[in-house]
């Protein structure tokens, strides 16, 4: 049985940019090993809670806490060596970079080597860089990217840079991996593959995931809770079939297939 | 096996650096190389230098930094009241001048470096003028007339110099600290979330890349006899951007490259300059309109030459591994 | 006082020469989101253009002022159609890299053309009587100066909020894609901003010109970059911001030379801008945006 411990805990937390509420009051509770939903029609602010969770965004009210540490007002690499990572609606990669060395880059908050070491080639700076190349090598295998893995990662297939990003987001080793649309664009067969990757990782990583995602069969079918966000307010949570029924819902939706 | 390849090509470049400037130092004194061409060649070395340490704000960092004449300035200055208002020796000067750029350079870096893009261009250009327009009115340094400055420069120190710059930068550059940079070049809110702290990385390439340019600034005051805020303006800061953008954003040998072709032209063109001007202009307008990358793109030239050897392996990995 | 008003009169004079130079850059980055480093240049052949209508050509200061303009908004668009347009979806740093190369294009190609020797402005081709009001004597340039730039900023505000082409200009600085999609021809809008933006700089050329009786090829240079500064320090992209930031900026540079600090002048500029850009990015009239993520 996964253990219940509160991972992550959301109180009241919104943003308004000028007189505009982006996101408000949202109270927001995941479990330890949860796999949760968070839907709610084009412009509901699902983006922007992710945004206020990350760091891009700082709450102009609420708290944010990750196993009891608030969050608040941290810069975004911060909250990432805290436990939170995250993956991009519109991909983000380091296109330039082969996909070892975007996965590479996850890794660097683990660095032993100094600037100096590495500037004089000092023994430290050999040992810290195999260790991290021979690790993102095991791991690239996990995705199986490892074919690709000195392929630049912008002349990847659309498929296999999403499966990097999501590769790129766990190397950082959060507790808590958030996945902004990772189905976006995707064919039904693709998406069934995510749909395995992600329970793979999961049970791999023993990680708590947080997913926005359009594709209703794909939220339904593996999320075991899912919260519900529309005009920045939630108007519900519950299991997918207490969603599915719930008037609200199908109103925030309005007419748009819910099942 | 990677990194044993690495360390032999990397041991290859020293002996063959060590070679050549052991090679260069018998022509100098021996009068084969005549002093118009010494000049020239001391010219290059000290472009190659900016062109290597902007290359590092600029190629690796993606920090779109116009204002290089004003560490060079600093540099410069500093270096000139080193030898002749204190007395002191050569190679102080030199390691004083990088101290007091790399210094300006993380005054003007914490703040600026918050700005992207043409904000960031716009505010170092300005922080360059305002260099220039401080020299200018500081009396002890000879305000526009200038510092006359001995002929300090030989070849050993300037080779030196020269390896050891690329040395650093490549090392850096090849490196997690170096991948972080580019990572903040290739998206930077990406590079946020993977934990880089793009700020600090920022303001460590500026700093890295002001130490250099205050070098090639020691270099450059003990090489012309003489300096003046004029030698400072916008012109020397876009000359030095041109050899980055010319031999590719993100190539140090494309950089190098450039550095040397067009010091070789301008010197050629020294009794024409607003003919070499124009040449210049067209040539960084003809090149943004038709290969914006440059000349190199991001390889580096050792790539052309493993490309045969790793055909399998994938290619890119060469450029990524190599020392010097 | 007497003396402080005085500079006050002289700074508002040179902060509406800037103003009218800060228009072009800032209706140009509104549309394009580019810093066109040529309109410094631009301004620079304004000022040679009326020189030689004047000179040359004998014409009186508003037919030269004329010629000039319409000269500058030819020339403006042909470095539009020529350097940037080819350029609209590369990187900024590209767009900017030719801007870069288009000034010292111009600049270098003026010194070619006809050597970096400066030249006399006549200054006598306007009668002008200077005015004293409480002790301050105003000079006929700058009344001038300050006459000319009111009409062309008024005529300006006209252009931009009751004419077809202004409301084209306002749309595509809005939304590009949304302006195309609703019929809206975006390349003749960009063509007329850079037109009317570098009209502005010629005339503000030829007024230069007067106030200052020297011009030389290299001119455009820092006019041009404290004139982006004024447009930054008022809100770049919007037209108010750069009246308001050129005129500011004029009277700041006056108020440190009168205290003592005319050696410092030119650095002033660079300073207000260092600070602007830390303190408030968006200048004094914009917004914060955020980029989206």
């Amino acid at each position: 049985m996964r253990t219940k411990t509160q991972l992550l805990k959301v109180e009241n937390a919104g943003i308004r940019f000028g007189g505009l509420k982006a996101v408000s009051g949202v109270n927001l509770e995941l479990l330890q090993g949860e796999l949760v939903g968070l839907i709610g029609p084009n412009g509901a602010g699902k983006t922007t809670f992710f945004n206020l969770l990350t760091g891009v965004y700082v709450p102009t009210e609420g708290t944010i806490s990750l196993a009891g540490e608030k969050l608040n007002g941290n810069k975004p690499y911060k909250i990432t060596k805290k436990g939170i990572s995250r993956t991009f609606q519109n991909i983000r990669l380091f296109g330039e970079l082969s996909v070892l060395d975007n996965v590479k880059v996850a890794y660097h908050s683990l660095a032993k080597h100094s600037i100096f070491s590495s500037i004089f080639r000092l023994p430290s700076h050999f040992s810290g860089e195999r260790e991290m190349e021979e690790r993102a090598i095991e791991f690239l295998k996990i995705f199986k990217l490892d074919n690709v893995q000195h392929e630049m990662a912008k002349n990847l297939p659309y498929g296999q840079q999403r499966r990097l990003e999501i590769a790129r987001a766990l190397a950082a080793n959060p507790k808590l991996l958030l996945l902004d649309e990772p189905a976006a664009g995707m064919n039904p067969q693709e998406t069934d593959e995510l749909m395995n990757l992600i329970a793979l990782i999961r049970e791999k990583f023993s990680l708590t995931i947080l997913l926005i995602e359009h594709d209703m069969n794909l939220v339904m079918g593996v999320c075991e809770r899912i919260y519900v966000l529309d005009h920045g307010q939630l108007i519900a949570d519950g299991t997918p079939e207490e969603i599915r029924n719930n008037p609200k819902v199908i109103e925030a939706y309005l007419g748009e297939e819910v099942s | 096996m990677k990194k044993l390849n690495n360390a032999k090509g990397f041991w290859g470049s020293v002996v063959l650096a060590v070679v050549f400037a052991v090679v260069v130092q018998f022509l100098i004194n021996g009068g084969t190389l005549n002093p118009f061409y010494v000049n020239a060649l001391f010219s290059i070395g000290i472009n190659i230098i900016l062109a290597a340490s902007l290359h590092l704000i600029i190629g690796i960092t993606g920090q779109f930094s116009i204002g290089h004449s004003g560490f060079l300035a600093v540099g410069a200055y500093v270096s000139a009241i080193i030898t002749m208002k204190l007395g002191l020796p050569f190679p102080v000067a030199i390691l004083a001048a990088g101290a007091a750029a790399a210094v300006a350079g993380l005054v003007i870096g914490v703040p600026t470096l918050r700005l992207r893009g043409d904000y960031l261009a716009i505010a170092t250009l300005g922080f360059a003028e305002i260099m220039r327009i401080v020299f200018l009115n500081i009396d002890y340094v000879g305000g526009a007339s200038g510092m006359t400055v001995s002929h300090l420069i030989t070849w050993p120190w300037l080779i030196a110099c020269v390896a050891i710059t690329i040395i650093i930068i490549v090392n850096f550059t090849n490196s997690t600290h170096g991948r972080a940079c580019i990572s903040i070049r290739e998206n930077e809110i990406a590079a946020d979330a993977m934990g880089i702290n793009t700020t600090y990385y920022k303001v460590m390439a500026f700093v890295i890349g002001a130490f250099f340019a205050g070098v090639a600034g020691a270099l450059h005051a003990h090489n012309f006899y003489i300096i003046q805020p004029t030698n400072f303006g916008f012109l020397k800061s876009f000359d030095i951007l041109i050899f980055v953008v010319l031999g590719g954003l993100g190539s140090m040998s494309g950089a190098v490259l450039a550095a040397i072709l067009l010091t070789i032209i301008s010197t050629f063109l020294a009794n024409y300059p607003e003919v070499r001007m124009v040449i210049y202009s067209l040539v960084l307008i003809a090149m943004m309109l038709f290969r914006p990358q440059g000349l190199m793109g991001t390889k580096e030239i050792t790539s052309f030459f493993k490309l045969g050897k790793s055909a399998q392996g994938g290619s890119q990995d060469a450029n990524k591994n190599t020392v010097a | 006082m007497e003396q402080l008003i005085q500079q006050l009169v002289n700074g508002i004079s040179l902060g509406s020469i800037y103003a009218l130079i800060a228009l072009g850059y800032t209706m140009v980055y509104g549309i394009v989101k580019l810093i066109n480093f040529a309109h410094g240049d631009v301004f620079m052949v304004g000022a040679f253009i009326g020189f030689y209508s004047i000179t040359v050509l004998h014409l009186g200061f508003f037919p030269a002022l004329l010629i000039s303009m319409v000269a500058c908004a030819i020339f403006g668009v042909l470095i539009e159609r020529i350097a940037y347009k080819p350029l609209r979806n590369a990187t900024r740093i590209a767009a900017l890299i030719t801007a870069i190369g288009v000034s010292l294009f111009i600049e270098y190609g003026t010194i070619y053309i006809r050597g970096a020797q400066p030249e006399a402005y006549p200054s006598n081709i306007v009668p002008l009587k200077s005015l004293e009001i409480f002790g301050v004597k105003i000079s006929g340039q700058s009344i001038l100066i300050l006459a000319v730039s009111l009409c062309l900023m008024i005529i300006l505000q006209f252009i931009v909020h009751k004419t077809k082409i202004g409301k084209a200009m306002r749309a595509v600085s809005h939304d590009q894609d949304a302006a195309k999609l609703m019929g809206i021809n975006v390349n003749n809008t960009i063509s007329a901003t850079f037109a009317i933006g570098s009209a502005l700089a010629g005339a503000a050329g030829v007024v230069f010109g007067m106030y200052y009786t020297k011009i030389e090829p290299l001119m455009g240079i820092i006019p041009g970059l404290k004139a982006f500064v004024a447009a930054v320090l008022g809100g770049i992209g919007i037209i108010p911001g750069a009246m308001a930031g050129g005129l500011l900026l004029g009277v700041i540079e006056a108020l440190v030379s009168a205290a003592g600090g005319s050696l410092f002048r030119d650095a002033v500029a660079f300073v207000v801008l260092i600070l602007i850009l830390i303190f408030r990015p968006a200048g004094l009239f914009g917004k914060n945006v955020r980029e989206k993520v």
